[in-house]
């Protein structure tokens, strides 16, 4: 004989019906902070209670900078080609497919032209979300045609960057972006047209060896991984244990390779008065 | 020459003035070293920032004498390493990669080996970019390539088929100018040779790059890397 009588029955809803939790109301810090997704966004992403800056795409960036959310998305139509044929344990094709499906872009980077506080700025922001980032063909013509944008019409250029490096599915064509955003960038400079570089978390490989390093500023966000060979590889270079902190934003300041680090939430103020400062 | 006046001398890099039939060249290139011990000094021809930069100091240089510049590039990749980072190995090389484009003087670029990544990138922005028929050129190294997309070093030959990263390949692309013919066997059953079919290619090259402005040139180099690429 039992303890207890069950009155009502067990679950008994089955499975396929279960109804889920809605997803994504709150989110947890690496440091285990807990905030509303709401409280997180009027925030800039960023937790103020531990100041952790999570993850954001060039939706969120556009939306934070640009005066009102009003911009002019340039070449927004490029989509990749597949010149290589290329499969691993996927095709390129399919594997771009699945993930404009999954993110609703078109590629992993993003321009537009519009006014933060009044001034005129050309921003191309990358989508870690797209393929980490990764920098292909689409990827480096968009840039290559936001700098040239700005040249023709001598506004200045930001580049957000966030990315693994190079797209290994275009191999030499990838490889070649980092020559051609370069080629650009030296026109820009040039004509002495001022460019902002801001690498966000995280920024590796090819872009870091390229247009990332190159700006007339180079900024950064806090806590940002910044590095030209990515740390497991580092690791298994040497044989040993990487310091604490090393390739974070506030390590490559200190080696000199950033202007400042600036909190998210004074970007755009500090944006601001950095082009001001030239203007005048 | 040695040096980037800077931090250190990076044996991974080497460069200097020679000359070919009277005309002074600046030869820059990545050594790799023939024998164990060789290959350690040399860091398996692997460049610190500081190679990158001692190799920017010795164009300015050839420029500032209006001497034409040929690297030769051999490289499994720029260095991973801590000092490397430290001393912004992304930074020495897209730096590379922005003055390059602006040199007044000729510059002529081949793949003697191995062009890995960057790591060749970083000197190879040039006029005329050239491969030896047997040597490949791609952003990875096939067995990097493998390790990262299969996660395992077993399906090098399968990523090296997949990167189409041969000289013809590349020359197919349109990302390389032209292929250097080895001789029968390959450049290593004689070298004497292949040194010979690369001066040979080195002189028509430079006769027709002496014939342009220094601004033609250097928009030319600039447009033909603008249109590399393939997208919809």
């Amino acid at each position: 004989m039992t303890w207890f009588q069950r009155k009502d029955k067990g679950i008994s809803t089955p499975t396929k019906e279960k109804k889920e939790a809605p997803d994504g109301l709150w989110y947890k810090t690496p440091s285990g902070k807990i905030i509303h997704i709401r409280e997180l966004r009027s925030n800039q992403y960023v937790c103020p209670e531990d100041d952790y800056h999570v993850r954001i795409g060039s939706k969120e960036y556009f939306e934070i900078l640009f005066d009102d959310n009003q911009f002019k998305e340039l070449d927004e139509g490029l989509t990749s080609g597949d010149p290589l044929d290329f499969k691993d344990s996927k095709k390129y094709p399919d594997r771009i497919a699945a993930s404009q499906k999954k993110t609703g872009l078109k590629d992993a980077v993003r321009s537009g032209v519009g006014k933060i506080n009044g001034y005129d700025l050309v921003i191309s922001c990358m989508d870690f979300s797209f393929i980490g980032g990764s920098m292909g063909s689409v990827v480096g013509e968009k840039i290559a045609r936001a700098i040239d944008y700005s040249l023709k019409h001598k506004i200045p250029f930001l580049m957000i960057s966030k990315s693994g490096g190079a797209r290994m599915m275009e191999a030499g064509f990838s490889l070649m972006q980092m020559a051609k955003t370069s080629a650009k960038l030296a026109l820009l400079s040039e004509a002495k047209v001022p460019y902002i570089s801001l690498l966000t978390d995280p920024t590796t490989g090819g872009v870091t060896a390229s247009y990332a390093m190159l700006g007339d500023f180079n900024i950064s966000e806090p806590g940002a991984l910044i590095g030209f060979a990515g740390p497991r590889v580092i690791r298994e270079t040497i044989g040993k244990d990487l310091p604490k902190g090393f390739q974070s934003s506030e390590f490559v300041l200190e080696h000199g390779f950033l202007d400042f680090i600036v909190d998210r939430r004074n970007l755009k103020a500090k944006l601001t008065s950095l082009i001001k400062l030239l203007k005048n | 020459m040695h040096g980037d006046r800077a931090v250190k001398d990076d044996k991974a890099m080497v460069g200097g003035f020679g000359s070919i039939d009277g005309q002074s060249v600046m030869f820059i290139g990545q050594q790799k070293g023939r024998n164990t011990k060789q290959r350690q000094m040399r860091n398996f021809g692997m460049a610190n920032p500081d190679g990158y930069r001692k190799a920017l100091r010795l164009m300015k240089m050839a420029e500032k004498f209006n001497k034409p510049i040929v690297t030769l590039i051999d490289t499994p990749g720029a260095f991973p390493g801590l000092e490397a980072e430290e001393r912004g190995q992304g930074e020495a090389i897209a730096r590379n990669l922005k003055e390059m484009f602006m040199l007044k003087v000729p510059v002529i670029c081949i793949v003697i080996g191995e062009g890995a990544s960057g790591g060749a990138l970083g000197i190879a922005i040039g006029d005329r970019v050239l491969m030896m028929e047997n040597t490949w050129y791609s952003v990875i190294s096939p067995e990097s390539c493998s390790s990262i997309l299969w996660r395992s070093w077993d399906y090098k030959e399968q990523a090296a088929e997949a990167l189409k990263l041969s000289s013809s390949d590349m020359l197919g692309n349109k990302l390389i100018d032209g292929i250097v013919p080895e001789p029968l066997g390959g450049a290593h059953a004689d070298f004497e040779e292949a040194a010979n079919k690369i001066k040979n290619i080195i002189k028509e090259n430079l006769t027709e790059l002496l014939a342009m402005t220094p601004e033609e040139r250097i928009d030319s180099r600039i447009n033909k890397f603008a249109d590399m690429g393939v997208y919809n």
